[in-house]
């Protein structure tokens, strides 16, 4: 049954329609995998074991009874442990939250249960997301499949190596600076931040309001669309969500075409800074979407070099705004100091031992950026900045169908290496962020390994607002013209990690 | 534009409601320091003409329908709550003396 865990979901999705494999051996199989290795790897903070394999025999009966069903259907997915659930705990990758359970799921979950996928259970995280290494967990690093000593990227590290690992065929993850796309390119997977408000945050524990997205993280362009088209579409839940169709993501994914396209190379994502291995994987993707008949533009954003800096003003505002409820009081950790203490105090102690260090960074960052006075210098000045690199995107469309980079500047760091000095951490998301900051969807895919040191590089394909199809239909060609290249999907030449018969410990 | 020391860190502490000891305040105004260092910039790059962008994709008015919901039950609400009593959240005192 191993071989079961090595399928995309489109080809699960298959062998399951046509009966040849049922969704409990599917979903057996992703948990005993879990077993196996998620002692040496730590994706998951809580596995979903009695109520995966329930909704997976659920769909059995069901396709048993020729039940019309979501193709879908009985496909195992992990949820990034930002994404609330009912029945099982979230935590955020907090101890602020332990063992907390929501009342309530997520839009996204919902959908999920609609088309009953069956949940393995809930991916480790940089503490509410805050991280580019997801060593900022309560609950210790996730490692990378890739090399056991190095990050897997963050904050959705537990996500990307959860299904680099073939612990699970998808999952959810949020991206707010590049959460979902820089794990994915450390990792050898896909990841799509969507347009902002093309899939509901309802129900996303909220860092950044006007920059968090949840989407998808899979090994393939196509499970990714596959995965959007579940989770994306307006709810009135959420009052920032696009009332715009989904659109046809998985039709483009499986189309694939980039004939006379024009392809924008942008100028300022590129060169100093960014890893020497990392460059020649990315020129090489140039030259084979050149062949495969795209014209490659190069288009400039001068504006993009602001946008980690704005970032940085903007995202620990709303940060600062948005942690203000974990006060001791409604849910969650609460903390009373000795004495007969007042609300004031508990709130004091139960926010210092609740957060870690770089949340209670980012949260005294955005008070400061937000107090009388600085306001308009900091918070103002950067919501100025942020139209000006709307601008720059738009200029650059005007040349380009998308645009492409590479998605990180380098390949995964070393466990520990940038703990120590938070402005080199936050270097890691300079070129994801102005996705961010504009609303505009990315993409990232592998691109090959590094020759430096071995490991994976990602390409970042970037589209204009709503016009995420373009992302599935280029990433599509690209994927396909690597793997030919690479006899194979890159994941294929990861190191084996040793399978251990620790089952059921968590 | 003021200096972020360990005296600004300690007020927005305060602000903040968090707790912090000395080593901690000293370590965090190094850092911020660092860090609003190299953010300063962004107050010089736009200029007056520029509007700001609050939000990535411009939307307004955004209502529901004025019909009732499905909302949280009482005991769902405190499902979570750390104390609670006859249906609501129950604190310490809210001022000193009480």
């Amino acid at each position: 049954m191993t071989d079961l865990i090595h399928l995309s979901a489109d080809a699960l999705a298959q062998k399951l329609a046509s009966k040849e494999v049922s969704a409990v051996e599917v979903t057996r199989a992703h948990l005993d995998r879990i077993g196996a290795v998620d002692g040496a790897i730590n994706a998951f903070l809580h596995v979903n074991t009695d109520e995966a394999l329930l909704v997976a025999a659920g769909v059995d009966r069901a396709r048993a009874d020729d039940e019309a069903l979501h193709p879908l259907a009985g496909v195992p997915i992990a949820v990034k442990d930002l994404i609330v659930t009912r029945g099982q705990p979230t935590t955020a990758g907090s101890r602020m939250l332990e063992g907390w359970q929501s009342p309530y799921d997520a839009t996204v979950v919902r959908k999920l249960r609609a088309a009953r996928m069956p949940i393995l259970g809930k991916t480790n995280l940089d503490e509410f997301a805050m991280g580019s290494s997801t060593e900022h967990s309560a609950y210790g690093p996730t490692r990378n499949p890739w090399d056991l000593d190095r990050i897997p990227g963050g904050s959705g590290g537990g996500s990307a190596a959860a299904v680099a690992a073939f612990e699970a065929p998808l999952a959810l993850g949020t991206d707010t600076g590049g959460s979902i796309r820089q794990p994915g390119a450390v990792t050898g997977t896909v990841g799509v931040k969507p347009t902002y408000g093309g899939v509901s945050r309802y129900g996303a524990i909220a860092m950044a309001s006007s920059l968090d997205q949840i989407g998808p993280v899979s090994r393939t362009v196509l499970d990714s669309a596959l995965l959007h088209e579940v989770i994306g579409g307006h709810d009135p839940q959420d009052s920032t969500s696009l009332t715009d169709p989904v659109g046809a993501l998985v039709e483009a994914a499986r189309r694939g075409e980039v004939e006379g396209m024009r392809i924008g190379v942008i100028r300022e994502l590129q060169g100093e800074g960014y890893q020497a291995g990392v460059l020649a994987r990315f020129h090489e993707s140039l030259d084979l979407l050149r062949s495969a008949g795209a014209e490659i533009v190069e288009v400039s954003c001068p504006n993009f070099r602001y946008a980690l800096g704005a970032y940085y003003l903007i995202m620990p505002s709303e940060a600062s705004s948005n942690l203000a409820k974990y006060d001791g009081v409604r849910f969650g950790l609460r903390v009373v100091p000795d004495g007969a203490p007042t609300i004031e105090r508990v709130m004091g102690a139960t926010r210092a031992a609740g957060f870690g260090d770089e949340v209670k960074r980012r949260i005294i960052l955005g008070t400061y950026a937000l107090s009388a006075g600085y306001y308009d210098a900091y918070y103002g000045s950067a919501q100025q900045v942020r139209t000006l690199i709307q601008r720059d995107f738009a200029a650059a469309f005007e040349q380009a169908d998308v645009l492409i980079s590479p998605t990180a500047p380098t390949t995964a760091f070393r466990l520990g290496e940038k703990l120590g000095d938070p402005l080199a951490m936050y270097l890691n998301d300079v070129a994801t962020i102005p996705a961010n900051l504009a609303g505009v969807p990315g993409l990232s895919l592998p691109g090959g390994l590094a020759d430096e040191d071995g490991l994976p590089v990602g390409v970042q394909l970037l589209a204009p607002a709503r016009q995420d199809a373009r992302l599935y239909r280029v990433g599509a060609v690209l994927e396909a013209l690597l793997e030919e290249t690479w006899g194979g999907p890159l994941l294929a030449r990861a190191p084996h990690i040793e399978e251990t018969t620790e089952v059921g410990s968590r | 534009m003021a200096e972020i020391n360990r005296d600004e860190v300690a007020h927005l502490a305060r602000l903040a409601h968090i707790d912090m000891t000395d080593d901690e305040l000293g370590r965090m105004a190094g850092e911020l320091a660092v860090i609003v260092d190299s953010i300063r910039s962004i107050s010089e790059v736009a200029g007056d003409d520029v509007p700001a962008t609050s939000h990535p994709i411009p939307l307004s008015n955004v209502f529901r329908d004025d019909v009732v919901g499905q909302t949280l039950t009482n005991e769902e609400a405190l499902l979570g709550a750390p104390d609670d009593a006859d249906g609501r959240f129950r604190v310490p005192a809210i001022l000193d003396g009480e």
